[in-house]
């Protein structure tokens, strides 16, 4: 198992420094030099100009300057948000909870809804319910998930007035922040009513965000499962006088899972493109928010973070994914 | 197949006539797929044909109508069939004009992406050694990055506008197809065939071209159909973000990003240009799924 870890973790280096070298190109292509972007609308007098390329480094070798980046970015330094002034690594680590939050609520969702509807189809599999339910599964596949936000806001926050519209709580409630998750931060500070707001605030971005794994994961499941249940050893397990559910829930959907943990596992970077939508319909304070707006204000080196540090979490996800394969199936340990 | 590759045209056609038509058997018996395709065709006219289709230009404003509900609302008129938005234009002109956009962009990144990214899988694939290690570790990069995020930041850097869009969605939609030939080649490559091609003298890039890629087309159609959403999905995001195409361009998403301010007050102007993306997208996936099931073997008889 150690070599299997190990011989994983060696392929992500050679991703890791193109990921690193990719945001590093990223301010480096746009028209301008760092410091006239830093300047801004200001400008800068020649000789300052020349001053500034200096002190930041700006004139040395640009392999210099990339294994400078490297490391500062491996001691955590992502440089400076030119619009707070705040480091970079700081922003992204007190806006991260919000979005991995959401992120989970969404995938658990996803989980909860998709995993029964998959197994469902493909027991009931060409049945009019099958069918009815794939067409809804096709349709939250292609969803415009920024509309699907719109219209559950005319739903339920303007017609019913059931939810709110935005923010992670009413602002009437304030507590430490201690774990950096609403639910769980709202609930220990015990203040009544708290904790039902942090979660009517959370509803609507859940199934907006989890619209699409949810759809992904239903599929997935439904085609895993049919392939699963033509194999041999679900007809031996039937032929022994095993209950149906036992067949299923256990012998199949076991071997049924390998395809879906992949499924779920690809839904990371869903996810974080989701989350930049969700976040900005529903004004939630997290990192999709946060980088499409430094996107719009220019604020290059939050943007070049944001950017590295998502990539770098998709690539760890998914070096979990393959880990989580191993246990399942001791083949794939063995093999690799 | 093993022969069927080197022998004259005119039995290659009859060859790829009996194909289609075996496709078409497959690809009619899913209804869905079917609907879809003529769903498909619709909006494809509807996009061609859109001046003379459409009631009223596409940017015209009507001062005297801001935000008219639709015609079986109260207060709607015959005159705007599908209501007006916040300063006076046809909505369903505007709709009507905005399948030509989305239409586009999925043409362009499909073409773009597949043209570029094909030909890319076959060279790498075929060649092998130290091109394919760089190439591929690059399309690894691409994909360590969440496709939306990755268009939002190339859109940042080349200046917000639907060229830059699409651009930004064909290199992001770009791994995929590289991914998909270069697998396709190398499980063909070593095939009898392709030996028997080769010793015939044919030389590499008709070897490449005529004699592998028509085996490798399967896996390469249905991409392509799942990447014409994608890039219609992609292009609507960017648009409603600000990133895509401009305003006043009748465009789906920047139409929703327009009419964001009026949602609780105007359900249609939100509602209605969600409703096109959504049904467009819809469409084409019911193609994808046909596709593949016409055109899966391993699926085909299940």
């Amino acid at each position: 198992m150690f070599g299997f870890l190990l011989k994983r973790f060696g392929l992500l280096i050679p991703t890791f420094l193109g990921v690193t070298l990719a945001a590093f190109s990223f301010v480096r292509i746009l028209p301008g030099d760092p410091v006239l972007l830093m300047a801004g609308e200001r400008g800068v007098s020649p000789e300052r100009h020349a001053q500034l390329l200096e002190q930041f480094g700006f004139d040395r070798p640009l392999y210099v300057q990339y294994f400078d980046y490297l490391f500062s970015a491996l001691s955590g330094d992502l440089g400076q948000s030119l619009v707070t002034k705040k480091p970079v690594w700081d922003e992204f680590f007190t806006l991260f909870p919000a979005t991995f939050e959401l992120s989970i609520c969404a995938i658990i969702f996803a989980l909860v809804i998709g995993l029964p509807i998959g197994m469902l189809a493909a027991i009931k599999r060409g049945t009019w319910f099958d069918q009815s339910l794939m067409g809804a599964a096709l349709v939250g596949y292609s969803m415009p998930i920024f509309w699907w936000g719109l219209l559950l806001i005319i739903l339920f926050s303007g017609t019913l007035g059931w939810t709110p519209v935005s923010g992670r709580i009413s602002l009437l409630y304030y507590f430490p922040n201690v774990t950096g998750f609403m639910l769980v931060d709202s609930f220990l500070s015990g203040q009544k009513g708290a904790f039902s707001s942090a979660l009517s605030h959370l509803i609507l971005p859940t199934i907006v965000l989890g619209t699409i794994p949810l759809a992904v994961i239903a599929r997935q499941t439904r085609s895993a499962m049919l392939e699963v249940l033509n194999e041999d050893y679900v007809r031996t397990a039937r032929a022994k006088g095993l209950s149906a559910a036992r067949v299923v829930g256990v012998h199949a959907l076991r071997n049924a899972m390998i395809p879906v943990i992949t499924t779920i596992g690809l839904q990371v970077g869903v996810l974080m493109a989701g989350a930049i939508l969700t976040e900005t319909i529903f004004s939630w304070p997290g990192i999709g928010k946060w980088l499409i707006d430094s996107i719009s204000r220019r604020d290059y080196p939050s943007v070049q973070g944001g950017l590295l540090m998502i990539a770098v979490i998709i690539m760890f996800v998914n070096l979990v994914v393959d880990l989580l394969y191993g246990l399942i199936n001791p083949r794939i340990r063995h093999k690799g | 197949m093993t022969d069927q590759a080197i022998t004259t045209d005119p039995e290659l056609d009859d060859n790829h006539q009996s194909g289609l038509a075996s496709f078409w058997f497959y690809f009619k018996e899913n209804k869905g797929a079917v609907i879809g395709l003529c769903f498909f065709l619709a909006i494809c006219f509807i996009a061609l044909f859109a001046d003379f289709i459409a009631p009223h230009a596409p940017n015209q404003q009507y001062r005297e109508f801001f935000l008219v509900p639709p015609v079986w609302q109260e207060g709607g008129t015959w005159q705007f069939l599908l209501g007006t938005d916040a300063v006076g234009r046809d909505m369903l002109s505007r709709l009507i004009h905005g399948s030509r956009y989305s239409l586009f962009v999925g043409i362009i990144v499909v073409v773009g992406a597949v043209s570029v990214g094909v030909t890319t899988g076959l060279v790498v694939g075929y060649i092998g050694g130290a091109l394919d290690t760089l190439v591929m570790r690059l399309m690894d990069i691409i994909l360590a990055f969440p496709s939306l995020l990755l268009a939002l930041v190339l859109v940042a850097v080349l200046g917000p506008s639907l060229t830059n869009a699409i651009i930004a969605i064909a290199i992001i939609q770009q791994p995929h197809y590289v991914r998909l030939t270069r697998a396709a080649v190398l499980g063909e490559r070593e095939k009898d065939y392709v030996t028997a091609a080769r010793l015939a003298g044919v030389g590499p890039i008709r070897l490449m071209f005529r004699t592998i890629l028509p085996n490798c087309m399967a896996p390469l159609i249905v991409q392509a159909a799942l990447s014409f959403s994608t890039a219609i999905l992609d292009a609507a995001a960017l648009g409603f973000l600000g990133m895509g195409a401009q305003p006043p361009t009748p465009e789906w998403g920047t139409m929703l990003a327009e009419s964001r301010e009026f949602i609780l007050r105007a359900w249609w102007v939100v509602t209605l240009p969600g409703l096109a993306i959504l049904m467009t997208v819809l469409a084409i996936n019911l193609m994808g799924d046909g596709l593949r099931d016409a055109l899966d073997p391993k699926l085909k008889r299940s």
